[in-house]
């Protein structure tokens, strides 16, 4: 997943969608867990404000 | 860092971390609340809609310092315009950054102990119970031992799914939010939550708009997670909606952006295991129908701390003890946000002209009553106005 860190408002709400338990939200800054993150895409479609994109080569 | 132990950890110190806080310190029980946040309360994720009832249930006087303006009603706005105004008892909105604080200092004044910009990393666990947590502050880790830990973390709820309960959100049961908070706007009836709903408005959810004072308020949207795409997120809409009300919001401008997501299933599935509690939006303990969590989130959070307290005092925190707190909510508060749930999934099969003809032909005390679970007189009203809807209300309220 790609994040763009001017967009994201550091709400957390991807985070309590994630089913790998592969966000976190520390104060402002959203962390992606690589390893654990399937690219399912739901956080992206999920997001408020669209910072969170899939990646289309994985 | 050393932290001695605690018969209680508390995470989170929002509305639900710090009223189960003060409950359990009230009954003389070691409580520590640790919060990821450097400041308790900011950034707000809320529209601090609550009403009267919510607060005194919970023994809390509402006070002018974090009350920003009393409210009497709300006006619903159907989709091609309509107006349905409903009174209901008092209610207020918030300055939610000043409420939170204040719930901290009664709770640490009751005797809890605060740690902030602490964030619990995992429940630590020896075989099937819980005995602490895994903690960071500035960058050192340590753990933290206790009798119990409640989960009061919100929405990313990773401290139940770090123990093994699942508590991840479902695409069709959270709402995308986005919230603007603006002054300068021209408001018709500050005294009253407007809601508008519509497909094109808000698709499974609504727009609201809650005055925090003559020309002050929360602006917001609510839009079902599986219904956001690309060029139609919470956020399209809500400037799409702005955009199409000069009138009101001609003159104004943003003075803060709020972001957020909304459980509505109504509750996570278990809320107990041996030495481990969860609470609040962590436990999807929102009203399905407006997302209001607040006022359920601390009434919720006294029932655990009451059980979690009297537990700790008699030597036995297994599941099967906590299980109290669980079996009372499921039983008085859970069935309400069930049957809200059920009204929920009905709504979201209503189309915009259904929709017209229910607000059509509901009283001011007919919505009242659906708000509050009650459905039975209303499907007398359907059979007589709306006999189409009939099939439809009487399969999914019902029962
Ligand atoms: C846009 C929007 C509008 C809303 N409007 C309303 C409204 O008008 N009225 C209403 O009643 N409700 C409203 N709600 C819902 C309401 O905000 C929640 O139901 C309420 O905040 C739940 O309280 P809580 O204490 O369970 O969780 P929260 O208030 O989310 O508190 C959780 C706390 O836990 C902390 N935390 C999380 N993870 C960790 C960790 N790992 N370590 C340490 N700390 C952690 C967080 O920093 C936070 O302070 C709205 C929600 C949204 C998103
Ligand atoms: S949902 Fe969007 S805005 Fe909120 S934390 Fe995630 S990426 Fe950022
Ligand atoms: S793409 Fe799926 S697995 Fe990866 S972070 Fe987003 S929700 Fe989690």
């Amino acid at each position: 997943m790609e994040l763009d860190r001017d967009k994201c408002c550091y709400c957390g709400g991807c985070v309590g969608i994630c089913p790998e338990n592969a966000l976190e939200l520390r104060e402002t800054a959203l962390c992606i867990d690589g390893e654990r993150c399937k690219n399912c895409g739901l956080c992206a479609k999920f997001c408020p404000v669209g910072a969170l994109t899939k990646d289309e080569n994985s | 860092m050393k932290i001695p132990d605690y018969d209680a950890v508390v995470v989170g110190a929002g509305p639900a971390g710090s009223i189960a806080a003060r409950f359990l310190a009230e009954k003389g029980v070691k409580t520590l609340v640790v919060d990821k946040k450097q400041e308790i309360g900011t950034p707000k994720r809320c529209a601090e809609g609550i009403n009267l009832g919510g607060l005194e249930k919970i023994g809390i006087k509402p006070d002018p310092r974090w009350v920003t303006s009393e409210i009497t009603g709300s006006t619903i706005h159907s989709p091609g315009g309509g107006k349905v105004v409903c009174k209901f008892s008092k209610g207020y909105v918030l300055e939610r950054k000043i409420f939170e604080k204040h719930l901290a200092m009664d709770a640490i004044r009751a005797g809890a102990r605060y740690m902030v910009k602490t964030r619990a990393i995992e429940a630590i666990k020896e075989g099937d119970k819980v005995t602490g947590i895994r903690a960071e502050f500035m960058g050192e880790e340590f753990t933290i031992n206790s009798k119990l830990v409640i989960a009061a973390d919100g929405v990313d709820s990773k401290i139940a799914r770090s123990a093994g309960i699942n508590t991840t959100n479902k695409m069709t049961d959270y709402h995308s939010g986005f919230q603007y908070e603006m002054a300068g706007l021209n408001l018709e009836g500050h005294d009253m939550l407007h809601l508008y709903f519509g497909n094109e408005i808000a698709p499974k959810g609504y727009v609201w708009i809650f005055p925090k004072g003559k020309d002050v308020a929360n602006v917001g949207i609510g839009i079902l997670a599986s219904q956001s795409e690309e060029g139609n997120r919470a956020r399209d809409y809500l400037d799409r909606f702005i955009e199409s009300h000069p009138e009101t919001f001609g003159n104004s401008s943003p003075i803060e952006i709020n972001t957020g997501g909304i459980p509505v299933s109504s509750s996570v599935d278990t809320f107990v295991m041996d030495g481990f509690m969860i609470v609040g939006d962590a436990a999807h303990q929102v009203n399905p129908i407006h997302g209001g969590g607040m006022a359920i989130a601390m009434k919720a959070a006294k029932l655990c701390a009451e059980v979690g307290a009297q537990a700790i005092k008699e030597g036995n925190v297994s599941k099967e003890r906590l299980y109290e707190y669980e079996k009372t909510w499921r039983e008085t508060e859970g069935v309400k946000l069930q049957k809200l749930f059920k009204l929920r999934i009905f709504l979201e099969k209503l189309n915009d002209n259904d929709f017209e003809k229910f607000a059509d032909i509901l009283s001011e005390e007919d919505i009242i009553k659906l708000t509050n679970a009650e459905y039975k007189s209303l499907f007398k009203t359907f059979a007589r106005k709306a006999p189409k809807i009939l099939p439809l209300a009487l399969k999914f309220l019902s029962g």
